[in-house]
């Protein structure tokens, strides 16, 4: 009999092709995704060293970081962001690679596109040139961010060199309280493990939650597995994973179906597998998690304050006092009543249909407006998510809010796009990053929450708790 | 054409603390906005030289004390976020050649290995030793040898950690992987076969 093995483990062998003298493993990739920003020096290497891509076929393509979300209209005002699509456009048509595109209104954020397209699949080795792209973990699959020059190395041989990682297991068991959201589940495990704390592991998310979990949920925690510092994380596939694959565009079909789930089942963690760490955590102790600084594991719940510097390991501290400097924050100041400028929902953290589903229901009843003050972004993650929320009507609910309804793309979640902080502006945001600058202004300050939390605050026109905002619980 | 071989540096250091430098400090977002790589060195760490500058004092890349320097020293989880290679493309483009610091996030530190600058991870306290001397006296030469794993500066020697398959790429030049992964053609396309899905598990 075998010994007890982890999916990571089981995934990783099934795609080794040889050991290299390094000592590192050749693994193969499974699926490799491009978007617009990472990938054109990677075709220039390509081309100036006359190789070409091996698995066109396994190989998908869309444009996200620097697409306008207000209008469609080509070519782009950003003369750069016009070249950039361009310079896509010609690679994928070179290379015969598929092409998830604006013309044909099938573009969208690549975390977004492959999930809702069946091209993530349980089992998969998965690679993008973005940290984000662990979001596909949700899957069972093994999905990580590279660079240019390894994305040139999977253009012309779908492989990588890789370490194998430790596995962490972090079990989460119990309920959510009321007005808690997977987001809070990843900022406070974030918070509890450290920006650096996930480094040289694979996350497994494990746990009662994490079955109860929908695949939108699962997708929020993995995503964010990366600002934890692990390079991937994963939940084991089951029949949550497979009703939402069945059916899909790429999914398997028919009698190849029946041998996917065999295949599906077999790379789940065995029980009595090892781990080379184990934590616990209890889904009642999580709160409603804002970020107050310039990591995302510089969080505080809603209800409670700007921490001490004193309350930090020394190491941090540097880091804390310069937090406190750059959002002009002091600690003993309460999170909630912080003033907000910007309101963004959406990302591939948390651009999902479910999660604009969520802010619907308390916004439906025409009760909330967003404040005057405050500029408000609803930006869904996909062509298709936007078709998805256009055919319920959730466009009128979220523009009556005074919400501005978007074209799908990555947004305010970086500052690669019209969609920017100004000056000094604090934005409450449901996307991932809150490091100095991120949202496209250098003195720009984020507020990374749920997107009930966005809403809350964007309705309020400061933090506030979303639970007593819209009478949850 | 240039040596692909990385053992031997000798230079002067420009020091920078802080822990979690994130890529989007060392080069904002709209600089991304390129298909190409050159000119990046020039927008290194652009928002936050332009920022302490404002409040009239000076970031390490803007002193002239450390101009020229081709060792870059770092505290903790140095590169965290975002997997852009124009982070360390920025940074070499800026005319460094190899970073020591305390940790390294894994994407930065695998772009940097895929474009021929190590990263060596030292203990806390030799940091702090390295950086002091630095600011100390910014012309000292540092020198490295990956050879023997080996940091000397003012008649001190430290020891450094890099796993061995990564300080082997460099000893042998072979940090270029294309070629490398290359040569396995036959099984890659081998391994390809075993695995159901590449087949729309149609068998």
């Amino acid at each position: 009999m075998t010994m007890a093995q982890t999916l990571y483990e089981k995934v990783f062998d099934k795609h080794v092709v040889r050991q290299l003298p390094s000592g590192q493993s050749q693994l193969l990739m499974g699926l490799h995704l491009l978007h617009e920003v990472t990938s054109p020096q990677a075709f220039a290497m390509i081309r100036e060293r006359k190789l070409s891509v091996m698995f066109p076929e396994r190989t998908f393509a869309t444009v996200d970081h620097i697409v306008p979300t207000h209008t469609k209209l080509r070519p782009y005002q950003d003369a750069i962001a016009e070249e950039m699509l361009q310079s896509l456009e010609k690679s994928v048509q070179d290379f015969g690679i598929r092409f998830f595109s604006p013309a044909a209104n099938e573009n969208g954020v690549v975390h977004i596109i492959g999930p809702e397209r069946g091209l993530t699949q349980p089992g998969m080795t998965i690679c993008c040139g973005d940290s984000h792209t662990a979001t596909h973990g949700a899957f069972g699959a093994l999905a990580f961010g590279i660079g240019t020059s390894q994305i040139r190395d999977v253009l012309a041989t779908q492989t990588l060199a890789m370490e194998k990682l430790k596995v962490r297991r972090i079990e989460v068991n119990g309920k959510l309280r009321p007005g808690v959201y997977a987001k809070d589940v990843i900022l406070y495990l974030i918070q509890r493990l450290g920006v650096n704390g996930g480094v040289g592991f694979a996350y497994e998310y494990a746990g009662d939650l994490f079955d109860r979990f929908t695949m939108d949920e699962r997708m929020t925690v993995c995503n964010m597995s990366i600002e934890g510092g692990a390079r991937c994380g994963y939940v084991n596939p089951d029949q949550t994973t497979y009703d939402y694959l069945k059916g899909r565009e790429y999914a398997p079909k028919g009698a190849a179906w029946q041998r996917a789930v065999a295949y599906w089942d077999g790379v789940k963690s065995d029980p009595g597998a090892k781990y080379d760490d184990v934590v616990r955590i209890k889904a009642e102790d999580i709160p409603p998690v804002v970020t107050w600084g310039i990591t995302p594991a510089q969080s505080v719940a809603i209800d409670g304050a700007i921490p001490a510097v004193d309350a930090f390991a020394a190491s941090e501290r540097d880091s804390v006092r310069e937090a406190y400097a750059y959002m002009d924050f002091a600690p003993g100041q309460p999170i909630a009543g912080t003033k907000i400028d910007v309101a963004f929902i959406g990302s591939c953290t948390n651009g999902r249909l479910s999660d604009f589903e969520e802010v619907v229901k308390v916004l439906r009843a025409g009760k909330h407006k967003v404040q005057a003050h405050v500029r408000a972004l609803v930006v869904p993650g996909s062509e298709q998510v936007r078709k998805d929320m256009l055919a319920r009507g959730w466009d009128k609910v979220f523009a009556e809010a005074g919400f501005l309804f978007r074209e799908a793309g990555c947004s305010m979640c970086l500052a690669m796009n019209p969609d920017k902080l100004k000056g000094r502006e604090i934005c409450a945001s449901s996307s991932n990053r809150n490091f100095k600058g991120r949202q496209g202004s250098p003195q720009g300050r984020t507020l990374l929450m749920s997107p009930l939390m966005v809403a809350a605050a964007a309705v309020t026109g400061q933090v506030a708790d979303a639970r007593k905002v819209f009478g949850i619980g | 054409m240039e040596d692909a071989k990385r053992n031997l540096f000798a230079g002067c250091a420009v020091p920078l603390r802080g822990n979690d430098i994130d890529t989007d400090r060392i080069i904002p977002a709209r600089y991304l906005r390129t298909v190409v790589f050159d000119g990046l060195g020039e927008h290194v760490f652009e928002d936050d030289r332009a920022q302490l500058k404002a409040s009239g004092q000076v970031h390490p890349f803007d002193n002239p004390a450390y101009q020229g320097a081709q060792v870059l020293l770092v505290n903790q989880n140095f590169g965290c976020g975002s997997s852009r290679e124009h982070a360390p493309q920025a940074i070499m483009r800026w005319g460094v050649r190899i970073i020591v610091g305390e940790t390294f996030a894994e994407i930065f530190y695998g772009n940097c290995a895929a474009i021929g600058v190590p990263c060596c991870r030292v203990a806390p306290d030799v940091a702090k030793s390295l950086l002091a001397a630095v600011e100390a006296e910014p012309r000292v030469v540092i020198r490295v040898s990956l050879h023997d794993k080996s940091i000397t500066l003012g008649g001190k020697t430290y020891a450094f950690d890099m796993p061995d398959g990564v300080r082997q790429q460099f000893l042998t030049g072979r940090w270029d992987s294309t070629a490398e992964l290359l040569e396995a053609t036959d099984q890659i396309r081998g391994r390809a076969k075993t695995l159901g899905y590449f087949m729309s598990f149609a068998v």
